[in-house]
């Protein structure tokens, strides 16, 4: 029994120095990536701006010579690869793997704007632009997952929201009706999904990608049935401008970046922290968890299992439907087909990245909605790297991640598993 | 040894080429299976079709606004306005997959070859939809098999078009027996990588394969839109993005002068006689079944769970890749983005009427193929956007997934069976 128990502890503790290898292995080809790939001539300087065009503290432009910085950095990279393949950094590893990354980004953003000026405090304000739905659609799968019942139909409950958002907006000429009319349209089919897989048990993936179909093919009919006939009567919403928060939004750099966005950007922030609270530090949290980790010992206790599920399915649908209305009434306007184009799997993809944690979460959507601000610029830079690198990166980071090849992301252990109650 | 014991030595192949594979369940009891137990099979997906058609020809009244306005000032009116408004519109959905039959014989009658052989164009249409979607439905139902859900297809599809159209346009001078096999072979080989990474990542990682062919599918489209714009793979003087064309070699011939039907199907075919015999009269197959529906029992007959999922997810995603070759290989020769109007999900919904059965998922593919051919057509005579389809699709794969809802609605008692749930599981495990 205890020799058992041994070779099981060396068994992990073999996996965990494997892991320390690997990562070691990966920042070193990183280093030699950053060293041949950013290469740039020696005489330019790349200059980044730091300031708004109207703020109220202006900043100056960052200017560093390219090159020198892109060797510092390949070097920084290198030294912590080095560590890391001969000891290892024990309990810091997660900061070293965050300290690389933002190197080898530095050094990335070094060589795109090689030469040029790049305005980072913009790119900055699009990341948290990019981020607001995927971060939305992420909340909507922590709170079903959490619960026990599996979310793909995210895709769908943003499209949806994304055309009700639109269409209600239009024909109220009231964007705050249009909002409540989104999180309603979310809540119904996240109902919908609630009730094939709970009551009828159907599998949650097929029931999900059942909704997620149903959504495109409903939207794409109705907006050439409906939308084209009537575009000014339907389709033309009011949008919700920025709003300026006092004091905050004067801060150089994080006003501009953080507090100079629409009310779904603040709503989202709220949103982060109250279901961070709510899951670890309420006894509905709580419940919320047993009943997603282990359902026959929470109802054991009295929790009512299908009512915990049923409610977080259903509140997750309206938190996706309110992310569905920033599409189109916090952002671009009209409703067009497919508009979402994929963002509901990038949120997947954060929820999983971010360890089915809200504010992980959010951190994981604000680096796809960061490669996905880059990508967009990179065109306007005339950069020769192809930006369908850049949109893989939040497809491939995640399957890094549930791979276990740099840390591990854990599911709910009843994550999928139709609850029968004895 | 243990294999040998349980399993029947795995005969030879029927000799003829028409056995059907019409009585693939051999595993079940033969109880189970009562003289009109075919019925009750076929009933179920029949009546799932039929609701979600009604269901269509509600959404089809309701937003018409035309209609609705007539509902208010002259109900009698528009009931007889709404039966023909869905009527026109199935009809010429109907018309457009199938054909007009009242053409194709007036055609006969007068001997007019050409005549008969436009009758027969909408028939040929429905059969080019028809083919990638047999591929694509195997390759999600054999993944169902092994107890894998490959929501892959998509992607695998994607780059096995894009490995045999390189083979296609690169290899010049061939002879067309060398050249063909050899481009769908690539296509094959491309889909089966895209398949391996799923599989050997959840054989050694246990990565659930959900997630990762969701984010392949993804990375997939984007590695395509990126190989469209290099030099190898862009046509000469072309700034969108769209491939070199493939030589004439490489080219899946028609079946009939003059139609688009092409020898595909009869690939498609014989892919899934090949899929029924590797997964009911192949040792492998019975490994792939027994995986699928006790992991833990096969293991300890010895079986590789790991070896079964990177082979069968192998075998998925060369299907899927074979369904994007035949797509570029008979058709337009040459690949762009949006070659692919979803087949690889349509996959799914394919697999999942035809109950992960190769003799199923013909019948279902040539259903779903018939909507996608006619909904053109259907568009462009009654004006009823194409979506109308997708709607159709995703309410058949509700009825079909949730058996209880169908009883509910025609009272039917529900038949008792061992497994009700075909397939459960999240990625908690």
């Amino acid at each position: 029994m205890t020799a058992a128990v041994a070779t099981g502890m060396s068994r992990t503790e073999q996996r965990e120095r494997t892991r320390q290898r690997v990562l070691g292995i990966i920042y070193l080809v990183l280093a030699v990536l950053m060293v041949l790939g950013f290469a740039v001539a020696t005489d330019l300087t790349s200059t980044f701006g730091l300031s708004a065009p109207n703020a109220a503290i202006p900043v100056p432009n960052l200017v560093v010579p390219s090159a020198t910085t892109v060797y510092l950095l390949a070097g920084v990279v290198a030294f912590a690869g080095a560590i890391q393949l001969t000891r290892g950094f024990g309990s810091r590893t997660a900061l070293i793997l965050g300290l690389v990354a933002f190197a080898f980004v530095f050094a990335f953003l070094t060589w795109v704007a090689a030469g040029q000026s790049m305005n980072l405090t913009g790119v900055l304000e699009t990341t948290v632009q990019r981020s607001v739905p995927i971060v939305f659609g992420a909340l909507s799968g922590i709170l079903c997952e959490r619960a026990g019942v599996v979310n793909i139909a995210i895709e769908g409950m943003l499209l949806s929201g994304a055309f009700v958002a639109a269409v209600v907006t239009s024909a109220t000429g009231n964007p705050y009706i249009g909002i409540v009319a989104a999180v309603a349209t979310g809540g119904l089919l996240a109902a919908l999904l609630a009730v094939l897989a709970i009551r009828y048990r159907v599998d949650q993936i097929i029931a999900g990608f059942f909704i997620n179909i149903l959504v495109t093919g409903l939207t794409a009919f109705l907006s050439v049935r409906i939308l084209q006939p009537y575009q000014a009567e339907l389709n033309t919403p009011e949008r919700l401008g920025p709003i300026a928060i006092p004091i905050l939004s004067d801060i150089p750099i994080l006003g501009t970046v953080l507090f100079r966005h629409n009310i779904f950007v603040y709503s989202l922030f709220a949103l982060i922290i109250i279901i961070h609270l709510g899951l670890f530090y309420t006894r509905w949290g709580l419940r919320v968890r047993a009943v997603g980790e282990h359902p026959k010992a929470a109802d054991t206790v009295g929790i009512n299992v299908y009512f915990v599920r049923y409610t977080n399915v259903i509140l997750g649908g309206m938190v996706a439907g309110m992310g569905g209305a920033y599409f189109t009434i916090g952002s671009t306007g009209g409703f067009e087909r497919e508009m979402t184009a994929g963002r509901g799997f990038i949120g997947l993809a954060a929820m999983i990245f971010g360890g089915w944690n809200p504010i992980g979460a959010f951190l994981a959507g604000l680096v796809f909605g960061f490669a996905d601000a880059i990508q967009s610029r990179l065109s306007i830079l005339s950069i020769a790297i192809p930006s369908e690198f850049l949109l893989m990166v939040p497809y491939v980071v995640t399957i890094i991640v549930v791979a276990g090849l740099v840390g591990r992301a854990r599911a709910p252990a009843a994550d999928g598993k139709p609850y029968i109650k004895e | 040894m243990t294999d040998e014991t349980t399993t029947p030595p795995a005969p030879e192949p029927p000799p003829t080429e028409g056995a059907p594979p019409e009585t693939p369940e051999t595993e079940e009891a033969p109880a189970a299976r009562s003289r009109w137990g075919w019925v009750r099979g076929i009933a179920l997906p029949a009546l799932a079709l039929l609701t979600a058609f009604v269901a269509g020809g509600i959404i089809l009244i309701i937003t018409d606004f035309e209609l609705l306005g007539l509902w208010t000032s002259d109900p009698v009116s528009a009931i007889g306005a709404s039966w023909n408004s869905v009527t026109d519109t199935y009809g010429a959905l109907f018309r457009g997959s199938i054909g007009d039959p009242g053409r194709l014989i007036g055609a006969l009658l007068a001997l007019d070859w050409d005549g008969v052989r436009s009758a027969f164009g909408p028939l040929s249409e429905t059969i080019v939809s028809t083919t990638p979607l047999v591929f694509t439905g195997l390759s999600v139902a054999l993944a169902f098999r092994v107890g894998l859900f490959n929501i892959g297809a998509e992607g695998q599809l994607y780059l096995g078009a894009l490995f045999s159209v390189i083979v296609g346009f690169s290899l010049v001078g061939l002879p067309w027996f060398i050249h063909l096999p050899l481009a769908l072979l690539a296509g094959f080989a491309g889909g089966a990588l895209w398949g391996f990474i799923p599989g050997i990542l959840k054989a050694r990682t246990g990565a659930h394969e959900v997630i990762v062919t969701i984010m392949l599918n993804f990375v997939a489209f984007n590695l395509i839109n990126w190989s469209l714009r290099t030099a190898l793979v862009q046509r000469e003087g072309r700034s969108d993005p769209i491939s070199k064309i493939v030589e004439n070699s490489a080219v899946i011939p028609s079946l009939i002068g003059g139609l688009r039907a092409n020898w595909g199907i009869i690939l498609a075919l014989a892919a899934t006689v090949a899929i029924w015999w590797l997964l009911f009269r192949s040792t492998k197959g019975f490994e792939f079944r027994a995986v699928g529906f006790n992991p833990r029992a096969a293991r300890y007959a010895g079986i590789s769970i790991a070896w079964s999922t990177v082979l069968s997810m192998m075998i998925a995603g060369g299907l899927a890749g074979l369904a994007g070759t035949v797509v570029i290989l008979g058709g337009s020769g040459s690949l762009s983005p949006g070659f692919s109007p979803g087949y690889g999900f349509d996959g799914i919904v394919v697999a999942l009427v035809g109950a992960t059965r190769p003799a199923g998922v013909v019948a279902a593919a040539f259903l779903f193929g018939a909507l996608r051919a006619g909904a053109t057509p259907m568009q462009a005579a009654t004006g009823t956007p194409i979506d109308i389809v997708v709607v159709i699709q995703a309410l058949v794969i509700m009825f079909i997934a949730a058996p209880a809802l169908v009883r509910a609605i025609y009272r039917i008692r529900a038949e008792r069976r061992l497994n009700a749930e075909v397939f459960a599981k999240g990625w908690g495990s």
